[in-house]
C-alpha cells in the first residue's frame, strides 16, 4: 500500500462521527400502511377534516404508483408494509425552560454541538427542533409573532392557521406529483411551517434541526414556506442522524412559495448517517424540494451541502411562474465508502425574462456514484430568459463514479441556456505541493476540496458555512488512492 | 547537513540515477547543472520525497536522519524546502490561508505557538517586500493566474515565510526576465546565512551570475560527470554541454 492509499483507508474507515443513539421514550403505532393507518394518524393528530381528504387522496394515487427507477441508483427493495408509520414522544411536553425539558435530549444536542441554550442567545437563530416527528421545543417564536411571521410546527400551524395551510399546502408540491411526494402527503406526521406576511423582513435566519431518533420509523417531515409580497426569509435545514444497522427511509417534502417581489433563501447541511464503511445501514433519503416563484420579480435560492445518506434522491427546483423571477441552485454532493447519490436540480422557466443559476459541485471517494441530474425547460411563453447552469465533478480516486445527466429544453428563440460542466481528479501534484510545505495529505486534501467547493459554500449563511466545511473535512479528508 | 550516496532511482522502471553522490554543508550552496533528461528535476523532487521516485540504491541523510524513511511534510518541517519548476495552482484556495496553514504547521513542529490570523498577516508583509511580491497577490487562490515570474517569485516568498535549512531551487530561472531573475536571486540571497544552505538547479548559468555557488556540479546521464569551483558554470557557459558530452564519450 502507498502512503496514501494507507491514509485512505485509515480516514475512510473512521466510525461516523455523530453516530450515536439517545433513548428517549416514544409511541410508536403499529407497522404496515392501509388507509386505516392514515385515518389514525389524521385522529392522533387531531387534524382539521380538510386533511383527512389530503392524506386519503394521496394515499389511493400513492397506491398506484411505483417507485422511480430511472435514477443512477442501486436501491434495495424498501418493503414499505414493515415500516411504522408515526412516533412521537408519548407526551408531548411543554417547556417554560430548558431544565424542564429531557436531559437526555440535551444530550444529544450536546453531541451534535448544538445546544439549545447557546443557539437561543446566537446571533438570531430560532430553533424549532424535531426530534422525530413531533417539535419539542420552540424558540423566538414570540419574537417573531411580534412581526406576524408564523414559525411553528406544522402541527400547531394545522391548529392556528388552518386556512393559511389549506390555502398553500400541496401547491409547490402536488399529492401526487411522485411517489415519495403522495407517501409523504398521505402519512406525514410533522414539519415546520413559515409565513412571512407582506412587507416583512425576517430579522433572523429560521432554522431547524432534523433528527431521526426511532429504530425502523421512517420519517416524513412536511415544510411549507410561504413569502407574500415583498417579503424576505432565510431558512436554514440541517440535520444529522445517530447511527443505525437497519435502513432507514426518509421522504421529506419542502414546498416553497413566493410571491410578488419575494425572496426565500433555503439553505440545508444534510448529514444523515452514510451507513458504515461497508455499506451497510444509512439513510435513505428520497427527497422532494420544490419552490414556486409565484410573483413577478420573486426569487427563490436552494444552498444544499449534502454529505449523509445512504441513498440519496433529491432535486430541489423551481417553478419561474412570475415574469422576471429569479431562481437558484448551489449544490456540494459528497459520496463516499458506498454512498449514492442522485441530485440536482429542475428550473422551469414559465414567467417571462426568468433567470435561473445551477451551481453544482459533485465530490466523489471510496466506492461511491455520485450523479447530476438536472433540467433546465424553458416553456415557449418565457421569452427573453435565461438559464446558466455549472456541474463539476472531483474524483478523488480510480474507485468512485461521477456522472452527469443535464436535460435541456427550450421552447422560444430569445432565450439563451448556458451548461458547462468538467470532471477532474483531485491533483497528486496539488497534494505533494501542500506536503512540500508541510501540510499533510489529510490537511491538504480537505483544503483542495473546501477551495473546490467555495463557490457554493460562500452561499451558505455565516454559521452554516463553517459547520458546512468542517462536514467536507471530516467526510473526505484523506480520500485519495 | 546533506549526504547522498551511490544514489539510483526509476522512474516507472527506467532508472534515472545512477550513483549519486553528494555532500553539502550548513552556509554552502551548491550548483547543479547539465542538459535537458540529465535527471535534475529527479534529484531535487527524491530529495523532496515525491512518490513515483523509486529509489533502487543507496541512501540520502539529512541532518543525521534517514530521509528516505520520512514522509514529505516531515522533510518540510524539517527544513527541507523545494522551489517548484512548475509551481501547482490550487483553485479557490486563498493563498494567505495556504501560506499560514503550512507556517504554522512548521511553528507546532518546532514547539511554537501557531500565529493567529493578525500576526501572520504582519510577519506575511515584512517577507514579501524581500521578493517584491505584489500584495494582491496573497488573496487570490494559490498561484492561480499568476504569471510565470509572479509564480516562481511566489515560490522565494514562501522560502522566505519557511526559512528553510536547506533550500532546493528546480530551474527557478526558467521564464524569469532579467528583472525578475534579480529579485529572485536578492532573495535568495537575503535568506542566506552560515547555517543554512541551498542547491541550485539550473541549465543555465546566467541565474548564477547572482547566486554566487560554491561548487558547481554537472550532472549527465543520471551521474555527477564533473565538480568544481564556480568557474565551471563559466566553462560550460563558453563551451556548451557537448563538450561534457565528448568527454564521456558521445
Amino acid at each position: 500500500m502507498t502512503d496514501q492509499d494507507k491514509i485512505l483507508a485509515e480516514v475512510t474507515q473512521s466510525e461516523y462521527k455523530y453516530g450515536f443513539f439517545s433513548d428517549i421514550e416514544t409511541d410508536i403505532i403499529d407497522i404496515g400502511l392501509n388507509e386505516d393507518v392514515v385515518r389514525t394518524i389524521w385522529e392522533k393528530k387531531k387534524e382539521p377534516d380538510f386533511m383527512l381528504e389530503f392524506r386519503l387522496d394521496a394515499f389511493r394515487k400513492w397506491q398506484k404508483m411505483k417507485m422511480p427507477d430511472w435514477a443512477y441508483l442501486k436501491v434495495p427493495p424498501i418493503d414499505f408494509q414493515s415500516i411504522s408509520y408515526y412516533a412521537a414522544p408519548k407526551k408531548k411536553p411543554q417547556y417554560e425552560s430548558l431544565d424542564e425539558v429531557d436531559p437526555e435530549l440535551l444530550e444529544t444536542f450536546n453531541k451534535l454541538g448544538i445546544p439549545l441554550e447557546e443557539q437561543k442567545h446566537l446571533a438570531g437563530v430560532a430553533v424549532d427542533a424535531v426530534i422525530d416527528s413531533v417539535s419539542v421545543k420552540t424558540t423566538f417564536k414570540e419574537v417573531l409573532a411580534e412581526q406576524g411571521i408564523i414559525f411553528c410546527s406544522f402541527s400547531d400551524a394545522l391548529q392556528e392557521h388552518p386556512d393559511l395551510v389549506r390555502k398553500y399546502l400541496g401547491q409547490s408540491v402536488p399529492v401526487a406529483d411522485n411517489f415519495f411526494a403522495a407517501l409523504n402527503s398521505a402519512v406525514f406526521s410533522d414539519g415546520s411551517f413559515c409565513y412571512i406576511p407582506e412587507g416583512v423582513k425576517c430579522p433572523m435566519e429560521l432554522s431547524t434541526y432534523f433528527r431521526i431518533n426511532s429504530a425502523n420509523t421512517g420519517q416524513f417531515e412536511r415544510t411549507l414556506i410561504v413569502a407574500d409580497n415583498d417579503s424576505y426569509v432565510s431558512y436554514l435545514e440541517g440535520c444529522t442522524a445517530p447511527m443505525r444497522d437497519e435502513n432507514q427511509l426518509h421522504a421529506a417534502v419542502v414546498e416553497i412559495i413566493a410571491l410578488d417581489r419575494a425572496e426565500v433563501k433555503y439553505s440545508t447541511v444534510q448529514n444523515w448517517y452514510p451507513g458504515d464503511k461497508n455499506g451497510k445501514g444509512g439513510i435513505y433519503n428520497f427527497v422532494t424540494k420544490r419552490g414556486v416563484c409565484r410573483g413577478v420579480s420573486s426569487k427563490i435560492s436552494w444552498t444544499q451541502v449534502e454529505t449523509g445518506s445512504a441513498i440519496t434522491w433529491k432535486y430541489p427546483s423551481c417553478i419561474l411562474l412570475g415574469d422576471n423571477s429569479v431562481g437558484e441552485f448551489n449544490s456540494v454532493a459528497v459520496t463516499n465508502n458506498h454512498q449514492q447519490a442522485d441530485t440536482g436540480s429542475k428550473m422551469i422557466h414559465i414567467g417571462k425574462n426568468t433567470k435561473s443559476t445551477i451551481i453544482s459541485k459533485g465530490i466523489s471517494a471510496g466506492k461511491s456514484d455520485n450523479s447530476y441530474r438536472g433540467l433546465v425547460k424553458v416553456l415557449p411563453g418565457a421569452t427573453n430568459s435565461r438559464n446558466f447552469s455549472q456541474c463539476d465533478s472531483l474524483l478523488l480516486n480510480d474507485t468512485c463514479g461521477a456522472h452527469t445527466f443535464p436535460y435541456i429544453e427550450v421552447g422560444n428563440k430569445s432565450s439563451i441556456v448556458e451548461h458547462e460542466a468538467t470532471t477532474s481528479k483531485i491533483g497528486e501534484d496539488q497534494i505533494f505541493y501542500c506536503n512540500q510545505r508541510g501540510i499533510d495529505t489529510e490537511k491538504a486534501i480537505g483544503m483542495i476540496v473546501n477551495g473546490y467547493a467555495k463557490e457554493v459554500l460562500n452561499k451558505l449563511p455565516m454559521e452554516f458555512a463553517v459547520e458546512a466545511q468542517k462536514l467536507l473535512q471530516i467526510s473526505l479528508e484523506g480520500s485519495v488512492g | 547537513m546533506l549526504t547522498i550516496k551511490d544514489l539510483y532511482v526509476s522512474v516507472e522502471g527506467t532508472e534515472i540515477l545512477k550513483g549519486i553522490n553528494l555532500e553539502v554543508k550548513p552556509g554552502e550552496i551548491h550548483a547543479i547543472m547539465g542538459p535537458n533528461g540529465s535527471g535534475k528535476s529527479t534529484l531535487a523532487n527524491v530529495i523532496a520525497g515525491k512518490e513515483e521516485y523509486e529509489v533502487t540504491h543507496g541512501s540520502i541523510t539529512y541532518m543525521g536522519e534517514d530521509l528516505l524513511e520520512q514522509s514529505p511534510e516531515d522533510r518540510a518541517k524539517a527544513g527541507l524546502f523545494l522551489s517548484f519548476q512548475y509551481p501547482v495552482e490550487i483553485p479557490g484556495v486563498p493563498m494567505v490561508n495556504f501560506l499560514k496553514t503550512a507556517v504554522n504547521e512548521h511553528r507546532k513542529h518546532r514547539g511554537e505557538k501557531e500565529l493567529t490570523a493578525g500576526e501572520f498577516l504582519k510577519f506575511m508583509r515584512e517577507k514579501m517586500e524581500m521578493v517584491d511580491l505584489h500584495a494582491q497577490l496573497t488573496n487570490r487562490s494559490v498561484n492561480e493566474g499568476f504569471s510565470g515570474g509572479e509564480k516562481k517569485k511566489n515560490e522565494i516568498f514562501q522560502m522566505a515565510l519557511l526559512e528553510p535549512k536547506l533550500a532546493i531551487l528546480d530551474e527557478t530561472d526558467s521564464g524569469l526576465d532579467i528583472d525578475a531573475l534579480k529579485t529572485v536571486a536578492h532573495g535568495v540571497n537575503a535568506l542566506r546565512t552560515p547555517e543554512n544552505a541551498t542547491i541550485v538547479v539550473t541549465h543555465y548559468q546566467r541565474l548564477l551570475d547572482y547566486i554566487i555557488p560554491d561548487y558547481v556540479h554537472v550532472l549527465y546521464q543520471g551521474k555527477i560527470v564533473k565538480s568544481a569551483g564556480k568557474e565551471l558554470a563559466l566553462q560550460l557557459e563558453e563551451k556548451g554541454y557537448d563538450w561534457i558530452k565528448q568527454e564521456n564519450g558521445n
